[in-house]
């Protein structure tokens, strides 16, 4: 299939409306929000060297912060004040999605807009504010009619990149719950689908210059006085952010959100979710790529409506528990915690998506081993590799000490190169995770663990505050409850992890309801 | 004196940390007349003109325009009742010549048509061709040109009192000896009261009614060139010998027949 048939592109295609659209508004909202802060600090700050010097050494730290890490501070600071502001005046505001993102965004325009503020004031012939004053200009008249204007190409070069800045980085919105262009590059990195990440940085990139373009009209109509350029560049704009709104209009609001981390498995069954929403007439969107600590924040503040997590995960980093309770207790006692926080459990899908050790099934079967204890036996002239978390896990420390495992030497590697590691023998046992796909592919057994050293991490299905009455919602949702086996989910997860048309999330929740539906 | 004040200066003093920029200075300016202030660098003739529309504040002393302290009055009315020329022009280089010219009056909220008007008016007096000259921005001009914008603009809010900060002094010789002669024909025609610095003792004597010599802040003399000739201060002889020994060598070296 050539690059140009490939119809994802048109699947692509099918969400810019709603992907442009966001970004363009988080950007255009982030940029105005900027200028309104920085302009004015430029003004106060010019004349004063030691105030000036920190604002733009506190706005280069900021930039120095990495964006996604930056956009990720905002969501959990704002959580914070979204309390505060409860408990003291009543009110509560979402800190998920547009909020941290603009603001973040917002913050990170700064620099430039700062730095050129002050060094388009700042480098204009004295000789002219002194004329200014001459011919009977006061402060104010002499800025608004002298110095602004002298200044403004210099400004408006900051504006500029400013804007380019916050057009780019508004990408990396999408983890904290804000839809972007970036929803595109953090979707196909996680399920290898290669036009959406390419689809996404063009995107991004030709509203980068299209805006740098209009600014620019703006400027040089600004400048030369020209009714007809400054026009066409603020009507230009303001086309911009119209063309953005028309897809909301029509949108409803009684619309679903369906949350989804940022690993493939989490993309299909969000997928798999929307589409047995939409079955029952239900409208749904999606909302992809969340970050894991913002993704259980926003269920618990109704920002979105279902997702799918795992027992094990909320246990640990949810109930702060480090001690390890039988599959059947750990979930009865998990939906008593969650309840207290009007958190509904619907229920399990019926697979879990843990640690697990992995090895070559032939060899298991050669050597007699089913389960880890089987293993211990043998460890002692064996490696063992695990992903870059894995070994300073509390799983691992449970592991050895459950069952005296002590390995002849242990690697750390990139979790999709274990597989194919073990699978070649160059390692003989791999941490591995329960549901990926490439166990299968590999025909590779994952061990039992009879002590359960391992806590369960069950994939269950969790309904936000306002949702646990919803009778209709979680009707539709009951026919997957039980229904999707860990090797229906492991030849999901390996479909998805293709790099063709038939990999598109949407694709492969097609083919799991299928197989999930006929059973 | 028998004439109204245009400007006194009363034992006026202004510091700049340690250095006395003007020391002491009582000065009369009377009305219509043309006042040349010369001194070198840093005599402190500049400041003594910015003291009179407090572009700078005094230190001590009193000073009046038009019969009334400055202090009671306030800056930006003052400026735009006094004309300035600045050096070089001072003009906005963003602002088209006919904007440049019509900005005091705009300030004071003059309608356009009728700065429109006024700007034409302006632009015959200091002899710009108004067509080739109204929409051009400064920097597709002379700067003979720029210096007649410069006066233009401040004599468009119809001032009585022009002061010019070394108004001609970037200029070459023939278009600085045409502009000086042109701006004390406007003097007369406008009944102005004007006073211009210079560091050229021959352009004042040329211009000038009466001329005030700064040395160091101080003044050391003040009057008409034959007053002035004598004084008792020796750097005022000096400057005023000067140009006459420049004739003298000029004469020697130069055919009399040739000039014009």
């Amino acid at each position: 299939m050539s690059l140009f048939t490939d119809p994802r592109w048109g699947e692509a295609l099918s969400h810019l409306p709603d992907y442009l659209g966001n970004h363009v508004r988080v950007s255009l909202a982030a940029l105005a929000l900027g200028l309104i802060a920085s302009l004015p600090l430029a003004l106060l700050t010019r004349n004063h060297p030691a105030p000036r010097g920190i604002l733009l050494a506190l706005a280069s730290i900021v930039q120095t912060v990495p964006g996604l890490a930056l956009l990720a501070l905002f969501y959990p600071l704002l959580l914070l004040l979204a309390s505060v502001t409860l408990a003291w005046f009543g009110f509560s505001f979402s800190a998920f999605g547009f909020l941290p993102a603009v603001l973040a965004l917002a913050l990170y325009s700064m620099l430039p807009v700062l730095r050129n503020g002050i060094t388009g004031l700042n480098g204009i012939d004295p000789a002219l504010i002194e004329a200014a004053k001459g011919v009977g200009m006061t402060a104010r008249q002499s800025l608004v009619m002298v110095e602004l204007p002298l200044a403004l190409p210099v400004m408006m070069a900051g504006i500029r990149t400013a804007a380019v800045w916050v057009i780019g980085t508004a990408t990396l919105s999408t983890p904290i719950g804000q839809t972007s262009l970036g929803n595109y590059i953090f979707a196909g990195l996680q399920t290898q689908n290669w036009v959406f990440v390419l689809f996404g940085c063009l995107a991004s990139a030709l509203l980068a210059l299209a805006v740098d373009q209009l600014l620019g009209l703006l400027e040089t109509g600004l400048r030369q006085r020209s009714r007809m350029r400054t026009g066409l560049g603020a009507i230009g704009i303001a086309a911009l952010v119209a063309a953005t709104l028309v897809p909301t209009m029509g949108r409803s609001s009684q619309s679903y959100v369906i949350g989804a981390k940022t690993f493939t498995e989490q993309y299909v069954l969000s997928a798999l979710l929307r589409d047995r929403l939409q079955a029952a007439d239900l409208s749904a969107t999606a909302r992809s790529g969340l970050g894991s600590s913002v993704i259980f924040e926003a269920l618990k503040a109704g920002d979105i409506d279902l997702y799918v997590d795992y027992s094990g995960t909320l246990w640990a980093n949810q109930l702060h528990r480090t001690d390890i309770k039988p599959r059947a207790e750990l979930l009865a006692e998990l939906k008593t915690a969650l309840a207290k926080e009007n958190i509904t459990l619907l229920g399990e899908l019926g697979f879990e998506n843990a640690y697990a050790l992995v090895m070559p099934r032939k060899r298991a079967e050669a050597l007699g081993i089913r389960s880890i204890a089987d293993l211990a036996a043998h460890a002692s002239t064996m490696s063992i590799a695990g992903d870059y978390e894995f070994f300073s896990r509390p799983e691992w420390a449970a592991l050895q000490k459950a069952y005296g495992l002590s390995f002849r030497t242990q690697r750390q590697m990139q979790p999709d190169f274990m597989y194919a590691a073990v699978a070649s023998g160059e390692v003989d046992v791999i941490a591995g995770y329960t549901s990926d796909g490439l166990i299968a592919k590999y025909d590779l057994v994952a061990l039992d663990d009879p002590r359960h050293a391992i806590p369960p991490y069950d994939a269950i299905l969790l309904l936000a505050p306002m949702r646990a009455g919803d009778e209709r919602l979680q009707a539709a949702l009951r026919p997957l409850l039980g229904r999707i086996d860990i090797a229906t989910m492991r030849e999901a997860n390996l479909r998805a992890s293709g790099n063709d048309a038939n990999s598109s999330p949407d694709a492969v929740a097609k083919w799991l309801w299928e197989k999930v539906s006929n059973r | 004196m028998p004439s109204k004040l245009a400007i006194s200066y009363a034992r006026v003093t202004k510091s700049f940390g340690p250095l006395k920029a003007v020391d002491d200075v009582s000065l009369d300016i009377a009305e219509g007349e043309f006042l040349a202030i010369v001194g070198g660098s840093g005599s402190g003739k500049t400041t003594l003109l910015r003291l009179a529309n407090r572009l700078i504040e005094a230190d001590s002393g009193t000073i009046t325009v038009e019969n009334e302290d400055v202090q009671n009055v306030d800056p930006v009315a003052l400026r735009r009742r006094i004309g300035y020329v600045f050096q070089a022009g001072g003009l906005f280089p963003h602002l088209s010549v006919a904007d440049n010219i019509g900005v005091t009056p705009k300030l004071l909220g003059v309608s356009a048509a009728d700065i429109a008007v006024r700007v034409d008016e302006l632009l015959e007096l200091v002899q710009l061709d108004r067509a080739a000259h109204r929409d051009r921005l400064p920097e597709a001009l002379s700067g003979g040109q720029r210096q007649r914008v410069g006066v233009a603009r401040a004599l468009a809010a119809k001032p009585r009192i022009v002061l010019m900060d070394e108004p001609f002094g970037a200029l070459d010789p023939l278009t600085r000896d045409a502009l000086g002669e042109d701006f004390r024909d406007l003097h007369r025609k406008l009944g102005l009261t004007s006073v211009m610095i210079t560091h050229d003792m021959t352009e004042a004597i040329l211009l000038a009614d009466r001329i005030a010599v700064m040395r160091a802040g101080k003044l050391l003399a003040q009057g008409t060139p034959a007053e002035l000739s004598k004084s008792g201060d020796a750097y005022v002889l000096e400057l005023l010998r000067t140009p006459r020994r420049q004739v003298e060598r000029l004469n020697a070296r130069l055919p009399t027949s040739g000039a014009a």
